[in-house]
């Protein structure tokens, strides 16, 4: 028995050593990760930079004509009342959960692959959740009374409907903004603390300097680090799962036909952090061939999250199939109607393609060649991430388009607003991640250096 | 005989914990380590510290839960009371959510502070990072704080233990 598990230990590798190469040292990784930040930009950076810039103008641009026109600049109409602003909601604040499980969920059970993709894993977190937070504010209508949902002492004499979950979500996502950031910040304080004194300029070290608070890395600092960040990581698995069950229960809650169903939740959730991982394996593809890291991501990484793709795919697959036995074994004629509907209505080519994307996509992933090779990962991360936005609008146009009264039934088609706001919001997502690149280290590098360290003393 | 502060640097924490142990043993005191990375064994030769930020989260996350679940039980229930078909106006299951957000907002900043607060974080620059050495503790240096009334001795001590450089420090 023994034997075996040797064998295939050494068949395999021995996997910490996957995630480090040999000869990196602490002069390599900091070098490795602060050379962005120092290093003058690259044409590409300035291309991409630009690109990203133009297509945030757009987004202000479709938000500012939002604004002078109304929602009626939409595709919405009085049947779906709902359009892409929710479904560009739902599938942001998604992938906003899977920053959060990695640094949490990964650092509690002690996976070490972490310490390579957390921190830009936690930065689109943060990105994309304040991104989702814009679209509920949007698709009000009345965008301008949103500061209603907030419970303050207001000559009206009115109160939040505390049993809506819109009031809950509006707690939900303000908590989950400002609890990401706090973790983000604090994991990030150790490294710019080292940027600040590698920087090479007086005014670079004084602003580096400004944003490490007086780190030094005394064990007394290291101490309080730990303690603080463990608890923040126990607290956040919770967090995750309450915020994407919350945007969940705000279909459940209604009594319409393919929402009002107890899935929903967990089904959600999953679908987050299925949607997440997918865009943090897009990510990491980008940064490792832009930044340089291959060295410190490295194939070991994405194996690992293949895996993690290939269980949320099943899982996906598994609900899908839930929600089609349970309309049926419900038998409620508008259920059973709604899932034909979904299969071979007016939106069919959609819900094919995102079973297609969602369930059978991935499968690849069984097959170790996939998981390893750079195009294949991205190629189906990419696809995952259409598969999952398909979703989240199915989910809402599908059911809105076909309710009980079939005389209030109508089509949903986008219209150039719609388009362009969700593509200004990519590029705005883009644009973020173009700046930051440039201004903070993208590795956790104290905990790069923990793996190389115990690697030395082993 | 008056005391003084040395800092002494090292390539690893390794060797700066057998420095410790030869310090400690030939009575000098090891006030404090820096290093680029957590590390329990520096920690453990350091010292460890009792830390109130566990505590202060709980408590804040109480609080947070009393707060949310009051403010929505006092407006619910007396100052924007709705009779809905008769339906509880005190309808707590609906109120959990909201207190359970408000528990870990409250938990996550009263951690925060107290993070700052117990790591002395609130200071951006202090006297101690005029000694070169220390500014490279970010990175790849392990460096040890000595208070001992027998400087020379202690030089020497931390010379033969793979010292790189030792300088008194600048206070």
């Amino acid at each position: 028995m023994t034997d075996a598990v040797a064998t295939g230990g050494a068949v395999r590798g021995e996997p910490e050593e996957q995630l480090l190469p040999a000869e990196f040292d602490f002069d390599r990784v900091t070098d490795t990760v602060l050379q962005p930040l120092f290093a003058p930009a690259t044409r590409a950076w300035w291309i991409g930079w630009s690109v990203s810039l133009a297509l945030t103008l757009l987004m202000v641009v479709s938000i500012a004509w939002l604004f002078i026109a109304g929602v009626g600049v939409w595709g919405v109409n009085t049947t779906v009342v709902w359009g892409f602003a929710i479904a560009n909601y739902v599938w942001w604040i998604g992938i906003g959960n899977a920053g959060t499980l990695i640094s949490a969920m990964l650092l509690l059970t002690h996976q070490k692959w972490r310490a390579s993709i957390n921190r830009f894993a936690e930065a689109m977190t943060l990105f994309a959740a304040a991104i989702a937070g814009l679209f509920p504010i949007l698709h009000l209508g009345r965008w301008f009374y949103f500061y209603w949902l907030a419970p303050y002492p207001n000559i009206m004499d009115l109160w939040p409907q505390w049993r809506s979950p819109l009031v809950w979500d509006f707690f939900a996502i303000a908590t989950y903004i400002v609890f990401s950031f706090l973790f983000w910040y604090t994991g990030l304080i150790p490294d710019l603390a080292a940027a600040r004194d590698r920087a090479q300029s007086e005014k670079t070290r004084q602003v580096y300097g400004v944003f490490a608070l007086g780190w030094s890395g005394s064990t007394r600092q290291w101490l309080a680090f730990e303690r603080f960040y463990w608890t923040m990581a126990a607290l956040a698995v919770p967090l995750v799962v309450s915020v994407h069950s919350v945007v969940g229960l705000d279909f459940a809650v209604a009594l319409m036909p393919g929402w009002a169903e107890t899935i929903f939740p967990p089904y959600f959730v999953v679908g987050a952090m299925f949607s997440g991982f997918a865009m943090v394996v897009t990510l990491a593809t980008i940064f490792r061939h832009s930044l340089g890291l291959q060295a410190i991501i490295t194939t070991r990484h994405f194996e690992e999250m293949a895996k993690i793709l290939l269980l949320g795919s099943i899982v996906m697959g598994f609900s899908y199939a839930t929600e089609w036995f349970m309309a049926w074994y419900g038998g409620g004629t508008t259920e059973r109607f709604l899932v034909l509907f979904e299969l071979s209505g007016t939106y069919w080519p959609f819900y094919w393609a995102m079973l297609l994307f969602n369930v059978l996509v991935p499968q690849v992933f069984w097959f170790p060649r996939a998981r390893r090779s750079i195009p294949s990962l991205l190629a189906v991360s990419l696809l995952i991430n259409v598969g999952m936005w398909l979703e989240r609008l199915l989910i809402i146009i599908e059911t809105l388009s076909r309710g009980y009264l079939p005389s209030r039934w109508q089509s949903y088609a986008p219209t150039f607003w719609d388009v362009s706001l969700f593509l200004g919001t990519l590029g705005f997502f883009a644009f973020l991640f173009f700046c930051l690149v440039r201004l903070v280290p993208m590795v956790s590098m104290h905990e790069v250096r923990q793996l190389a360290a115990e690697k030395v003393s082993r | 005989m008056s005391t003084s502060t040395l800092l002494a640097s090292f390539d690893s924490h390794r060797r700066a914990a057998t420095a410790v142990s030869e310090l400690r043993g030939a009575g000098h005191a090891v006030k404090e380590g820096y290093g680029p990375f957590s590390s329990e064994g520096l920690t453990a030769v350091v010292g460890e510290r009792p830390s109130r930020i566990r505590q202060a989260m709980f408590f804040a996350a109480v609080i947070g839960a009393v707060t949310g679940l009051g403010m929505q039980y006092w407006s619910a229930v007396f100052d924007y009371p709705i009779n809905s078909g008769g339906r509880p106006l005190a309808s707590w299951p609906a109120f959990l959510l909201v207190a359970f957000e408000l528990s870990v907002l409250f938990a996550a900043l009263a951690g925060f502070t107290m993070f700052l607060v117990e790591g002395r974080l609130t200071q951006v620059h202090v006297r101690l990072f005029e000694f070169d050495e220390i500014r490279r503790a970010s990175y790849d240096r392990t460096v040890l704080e000595i208070e001992t009334p027998r400087q020379s001795e202690a030089r020497q001590l931390l010379k033969r233990a793979g010292a790189n450089s030792i300088e008194e420090r600048p206070l």
